[in-house]
């Protein structure tokens, strides 16, 4: 179920080299201000470092929420 | 009419993919029933990871480089062409010099490094992801006495673990040579840990606070300005550099960004398990140029390559697909000039570098010459 209106999903479960964030710093670079990009993660350490990266880098939170081990968080570009 | 397989790029994955259908398929071909094209743009093949050695000069360059069809198996049909058009529409790829009809395509184009990505990189920058890049750093290391080097990454890049292990080999380099003491070595990357792997970045961590390496993280490189010998970051902060080596961010082949086959970066999307370009059941993937949120590597090339080649003869023969990539990737992790670790992972298995150890250093240097066993599609 979408939960918010995103631009771009991307799918990182199951992937740890690069693995979650580096996926989202990729998407994030190629984007264009206010693009909202959702991340799947099931990596536990996800919910710490993302949320960490997207708020050292000045990004916003769009939402963010487990389903089962699954990790959602939508970013919006904010710069 | 023969089933004609065409493969694009005779890199790692094409040329594996090509060589062990060969290798599975003699009296198919030999009866014309089967007809294996590998399109390669290049007459060379390179050994990428010898990069690392030539920047060191541990090795001469022409120790990692073979003429095409000196690896290439005799029933392999080797076709030098710079293809410009892959066609699903028509199942057709249009070259420089002439058009290929396919009826199983393998698309094996891989990545390459943008000098271009961030204002005055290609002027600013030195590199080690290329030929030229990494013979032009092994010349100003060699001369290079005192001052600081800075290395910055961008993403995506091939082989995850490179930045990290020139960062390490360059350490050592500069206290055999007596000169460490003069050497400022920096190393920066875009995340909070030095490595995406959180593993990895644990296993790299008390290397670099024991060998006075200095790193910052949440690095983010925008801006090169070659003049002032300064490197950019987004929060505009000016890094002074003597030497910058920079992985900058990668892109897919002009070929499936010219084909609409890509995405933003022009890498094709593909099905994580049976490697078909997403949308179709006739083209496959293998290696760099997949989308796959995987590490662009060599072995993951090979496993990729194992996967695809059993599903293809498979078809061929009129049996079911039955195999499936399961993600498996490994990595060496140099941690010197002589010795290293090293890791494998899938989708369902995290890392977990093993102990460093000259041993694995010693492996390392054996697989650089087994590696040709394992593009002849033998190994
Ligand atoms: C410095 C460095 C160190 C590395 N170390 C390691 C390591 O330790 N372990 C590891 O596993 N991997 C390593 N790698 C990565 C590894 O080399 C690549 O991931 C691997 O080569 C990918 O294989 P590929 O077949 O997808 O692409 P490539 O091997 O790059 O081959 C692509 C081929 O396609 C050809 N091509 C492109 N466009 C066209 C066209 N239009 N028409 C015809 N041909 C075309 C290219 O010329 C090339 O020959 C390293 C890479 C570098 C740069």
């Amino acid at each position: 179920m979408r939960q918010v209106d995103f631009t771009k999903q991307v799918d990182a479960r199951g992937t740890y080299c690069p693995g979650p964030l580096m996926e989202l710093v990729k998407s994030i670079k190629r984007g264009q201000m206010g693009d909202v990009i959702e991340l799947i993660s099931d990596d536990k350490g996800s919910r710490v470092d993302i949320p960490e990266w997207v708020n050292k880098m000045g990004h916003e939170i769009a939402n963010e929420r487990l389903e089962g081990e699954d990790y959602y968080i939508a970013v919006r570009k904010m710069k | 009419m023969p089933k004609k397989i065409v493969i694009v790029g005779g890199g790692s994955g094409g040329m594996m993919v090509a060589n062990r259908l060969a290798r599975q398929l003699p009296d198919e071909i030999k009866r014309n029933e089967v007809e294996i094209t590998l399109l390669s743009n290049t007459e060379k093949h390179i050994y990428q990871p010898g990069y690392l050695f030539i920047a060191f000069n541990e090795q001469q360059p022409e120790h990692f480089i073979r003429k095409q069809e000196r690896i290439a198996h005799r029933l392999v049909n080797l076709v030098y062409d710079d293809v410009q058009i892959i066609d699903p529409g028509t199942n057709r790829v249009h070259g420089d010099k002439s058009t290929y009809s396919y009826d199983y395509l393998v698309i094996a184009t891989g990545s390459h490094p943008d000098m271009n990505s961030i204002p005055g990189l290609s002027e600013g920058a030195d590199n080690f992801y290329t030929l030229e890049g990494a013979e032009k750093l092994r010349d100003k290391l060699a001369d290079f006495q005192e001052g600081k080097i800075l290395i910055t990454i961008d993403v995506p890049h091939k082989c995850p673990a490179a930045p990290l292990e020139i960062t390490l080999m360059l350490d050592d380099y500069f206290r055999k040579k007596g000169v460490r003491d003069q050497v400022e070595i920096k190393y920066t990357y875009p995340i909070g840990r030095i490595h995406s792997l959180q593993p990895v970045a644990d296993w790299g961590l008390p290397e670099f606070e024991k060998r006075n390496i200095d790193y910052e993280t949440f690095f983010n490189l925008e801006e090169v300005d070659s003049k002032k010998k300064v490197a950019i970051t987004m929060d505009g902060e000016e890094h002074s550099y003597d030497i910058l080596i920079s992985i900058p961010a990668h892109t897919g082949a002009k070929a499936v960004i010219d084909s609409g086959l890509g995405d933003e970066d022009g890498f094709i999307p593909t099905d994580r398990y049976n490697l078909k370009m997403e949308g179709s059941d006739d083209v496959y993937v293998v290696g760099d140029a997949t989308n796959l949120p995987i590490s662009k590597a060599g072995s993951t090339a090979h496993y990729q390559a194992e996967t695809l080649v059993h599903n293809l003869i498979s078809r061929v023969k009129g049996r079911p697909e039955t195999a499936r990539y399961s993600g498996k990737v490994a990595c060496f992790l140099e941690n010197s000039l002589e010795d290293a670790s090293m890791i494998t992972f899938d989708y369902q298995h995290p890392p977990k570098p093993a102990t460093t150890s000259d041993m694995l250093h010693w492996f390392k240097s054996v697989y650089n010459e087994l590696y040709w066993l394992n593009a002849r599609g033998i190994l």
